[in-house]
């Protein structure tokens, strides 16, 4: 019936109306991400010949598999119309928490008290320090309406500064085999870092896709005052939301730790901008409500192949990033354009 | 009446859009000096018509013909410039900044250095905002002015260009009484002044008020033009619709049972100024009875929805009991879980999730219910949307269908639909009815009607003095938070609804019974 339809002001009809099936959290648009990966791909392997060989892949997609995980954290976020600067920050101080306890234990010497850690109390105690800081993100946030940029900014620098507390400034490496195993190690052929991004990313669409809590995210991004009006908990989905992306910058930070074999003070230094810019070129929304987590892994896929490339055809770091910088803008501008008919 | 020179004609427009048509050979003439009343229902293609009138579409085919001589506007800039102005439905001001700022916005008058001239666009300003009979100060923020007043901000925009050719998409859908009155006012001092208006509105009345002239399109046709005089407001309605439908009226009248909701001394501090936005509110509601709650902007109608609701738990005290239980709404979920429910004023801002589809939007008060072991599921989504887009009958190419993509009427049936799923034993109605168009509206009084019939007690917040009467048992009257009035249906008038809710009459209504004859002395 198309008089029902508003015709919305000189606009295509969206592909959805006449594609159902298709339709939903992995859009028609998300295809031509994937088309553009798959060129800078077919790119690559012309103009280098070590672009197309299993250790370069692997090592791509181990390399990617930090950024991943954080950037699923950063889309739930992104989703609700928030952001999180802090990840980087509370990644580097995840990594020191877990080495440091790994390799020091708690001394306290006025009590003559000493507590070891084993490999999973160490990254236990790793990511409950994650999903507390995400926390309090989302609890300064909720409880005193402190934008999120402003409120993960404050975090971005206290928790760089806890690191430098804790680890005094210097990196504490030599943490042993069994935990090198998670940033190094190979399981069933595939890298293990690899398989925790592809668990996380599992999780992650499930959450998104088939529960409550998922559905409220989209809700809350789409129209935060609609939402509580429906009787949506809008504070409680936040605080979750933020505590989840702090619990998995945690096991972004585990990794690099474990892969370096060595904790530094300085590690994820500007982790949050390309965790935002694989958000992004995945077509998530800025403003919320739109966008999806398969979405941001291509995201970060094209980030990782990109970077990869660039090194391989031995250009220059400065030029790197310049080159970084211009494709995040043209993904966004080609997402505008193709979203201008929703 | 001054000279009827034509000032503008439409021959033969059609506008295409991928897979609409949404102007269909539409002619029509707009005379200077008199109001042109354009009528039709959503859909029916006004806003394209205004849209092409104002600029915003350079490209369609057919001709306009302005002042005798083929026009083609380039953009809203263009037009505006030949003397063509619109003032848009939604109001487009700029919050902080301040009257003359937002009037003189985009083309701001400098001096010979080439900075700002703010003492000759401040004295601009005060002309027209006295002209307007506005009494504010030019150099007031926007956002501390009250609707009605950025209402007349907007004209102020419009006249600061000598606009010939004024277009006014439904002005007064956000204001009522008294600010109606001004703005009848200046329509008719434009009018004096022989400028030509084009007056959209869904309110007949007003245009039998206002217009001379009037232009039907249905379908994205022109059905008809003509004058208004000697029209009646049947034979408009049928035009638009292309059948008669017959005037909204109870059968039966539902008198007060057993009382359902009971509100006891309700108060509300506001957080803007000192004062109380709620003074004392009690009332109850029946089971199966409609109550109509009328009041002018401001009077605290949609604070008193709210705080029932347990939206303002912190600066409100009173007590709400449902089904003879005191229930303590500190937050909207609490209000659900005790059997309330709130469609709010405005569906785009508060009542939907626009980029949601329409299943999802349905299902998303009742998840809960949803689930199997903590996952979704579709079915039952699926299913509960199916149940209401039938019952209901939202016309709704899919379930999937972003609700931004419907029309008013059916938005609205989306959002009442979601609020059905809770089964809700009283439902909260805040202008259910706001720019949809009337074939809609019946549709939702019949709902609103038949709900009732089934023991739902419902309070409906309404501006449309026509539809209060129509459909209510009861008729609460608000004026600056209190309960100035309360009528039967049999006795309720216009005029003594008003009178109410002007406050003529400050004796507040208590929470006695349901008073029949109750009417406050003006």
């Amino acid at each position: 019936m198309p008089q029902d339809i508003q015709p919305i002001a000189g606009e295509k009809q969206t592909t959805e109306g006449r594609l159902p099936a298709l339709q939903g959290r992995f859009p028609i648009a998300r295809f031509q991400s994937l088309i553009a990966l798959f060129l800078l791909c077919l790119a690559l392997s012309i103009m280098s010949d070590k672009f197309l060989t299993f250790s370069n892949l692997w090592n791509v997609m181990r390399q990617i598999s930090v950024n991943i995980c954080i950037s699923v954290g950063m889309t739930l976020i992104v989703l609700t119309a928030g952001i999180d600067l802090s990840v980087g920050s509370v990644l580097a101080l995840c990594g020191a928490i877990t080495a440091g306890l790994l390799k020091n234990g708690i001394e306290i010497p006025s009590q003559n008290l000493y507590i070891g850690f084993t490999v999973l109390g160490a990254i236990l105690a790793g990511g409950l320090t994650g999903s507390a800081l995400g926390a309090f993100n989302g609890w300064a946030i909720t409880r005193f309406s402190v934008p999120p940029f402003v409120a993960t900014l404050a975090m971005l620098t206290v928790a760089r500064g806890l690191t430098m507390l804790w680890t005094g400034g210097f990196p504490i490496s030599g943490l042993g085999d069994t935990f090198l195993f998670i940033g190094t190690g190979w399981f069933l052929g595939i890298p293990v870092p690899v398989w925790i991004s592809i668990v996380v990313v599992a999780l992650a669409v499930f959450l998104t896709d088939k529960t409550r809590i998922g559905r409220y995210i989209y809700a809350i991004g789409g129209n935060e005052s609609a939402s509580r009006l429906s009787g949506i908990n809008v504070s409680k989905v936040k605080i979750i939301v933020y505590t989840l992306a702090g619990a998995l910058a945690a096991v972004g930070g585990i990794m690099v730790t474990s892969r370096l074999d060595s904790a530094q003070p300085n590690a994820g230094i500007s982790y949050e901008l390309d965790s935002i810019a694989a958000v992004v070129i995945g077509g998530t929304s800025l403003s919320g409500g739109r966008g999806s987590i398969l979405g941001t892994v291509l995201g970060a896929l094209i980030i990782g192949v990109l970077n990869n490339g660039l090194v391989l055809l031995n250009v220059s770091p400065f030029w790197q990033q310049v080159v970084k910088g211009l494709v995040i803008l043209l993904a966004v501008i080609i997402d505008k354009s193709n979203g201008k008919g929703e | 009446m001054t000279d009827t020179a034509t000032l503008l004609e439409v021959k033969h427009i059609t506008k295409r859009f991928p897979g609409v048509i949404a102007l269909d050979d539409v002619s029509l003439s707009i005379e200077a000096g008199k109001v042109t009343a354009l009528i039709g229902e959503n859909g029916a293609g006004k806003s394209t018509l205004m849209k092409i009138l104002s600029g915003v579409y350079p490209d369609f085919e057919g001709a306009i013909y302005y002042k005798g001589e083929t026009a083609k506007f380039a953009g809203p800039k263009d037009a505006q410039q030949q003397g063509v102005v619109i003032i848009h439905q939604e109001l487009n001001l700029i919050p902080y900044l301040t009257i003359t700022e937002n009037i003189f916005l985009g083309r701001e008058l400098v001096t010979q250095y080439g900075t700002m001239d703010k003492s000759r666009m401040r004295k601009r300003t005060q002309e027209l905002l006295d002209r307007l009979k506005l009494k504010a100060s030019p150099d007031s923020q926007v956002f501390k002015l009250k609707v009605g007043q950025q209402q007349i901000v907007e004209i102020a925009k419009a006249l600061l260009t000598d606009a010939e050719l004024i277009i006014m998409d439904e002005p007064t859908s956000a204001i009522t009484g008294a600010e109606v009155e001004v703005l009848f006012d200046i329509i008719a001092d434009l009018k004096a002044q022989n400028k030509a208006i084009v007056y959209v509105s869904h309110k007949l009345d007003e245009l039998f008020r206002i217009a001379d002239n009037y232009v039907v399109l249905r379908d994205g046709k022109s059905i008809e033009s003509g004058e208004m005089a000697g029209m009646t407001q049947d034979q408009l309605i049928s035009k638009m619709v292309g059948r008669k439908i017959e005037v909204m009226r109870k059968t039966t009248a539902r008198g007060a049972c057993e009382p359902l909701l009971e509100v006891k001394n309700l108060n509300l501090k506001s957080r803007l100024k000192a004062g109380n936005v709620l003074r004392n509110v009690s009332f109850n509601i029946g089971k199966g009875e409609i109550v109509g709650l009328f009041g002018l902007m401001g009077a605290g109608r949609t604070e008193l929805l709210e705080t029932i609701f347990g939206l303002h738990p912190a600066h409100s005290t009173g007590e709400v009991l449902l089904g003879g239980e005191s229930i303590c709404c500190d937050s909207p979920a609490r209000a659900i879980a005790a059997g309330l429910a709130l469609v709010p004023e405005d569906r785009k801002k508060d009542g939907l999730i626009l980029g949601l589809g329409v299943k999802n939007n349905i299902s998303l008060t009742t998840l809960e219910e949803m689930e199997d072991f903590g996952t979704l599921n579709d079915s039952k989504e699926c299913g509960l949307a199916d149940h209401y887009i039938s019952e209901l009958r939202i016309k709704t190419p899919s379930k999937e269908q972003k609700a931004k993509n419907l029309s008013g009427g059916n938005q609205q049936k989306i959002v009442l639909a979601k609020w059905l799923a809770t089964r809700p034993k009283v439902l909260l109605l805040d202008e259910p009815t706001r720019g949809i168009d009337i074939n809609a509206k019946t549709e939702i009084y019949k709902l609103i009607i038949r709900l009732a019939d089934e023991g739902l007690g419902i309070l409906m917040v309404s501006s449309e003095l026509p539809e209060i009467l129509a459909i209510s048992d009861r008729i609460l009257v608000m004026s600056e938070g209190r309960l100035t009035g309360e009528f039967s249906s049999d006795e309720a008038s216009e005029d003594g609804i008003l009178k109410a809710a002007i406050g003529v009459s400050p004796t507040a209504v208590g929470g006695q019974r349901p008073a029949v004859g109750g009417q406050t002395r003006p």
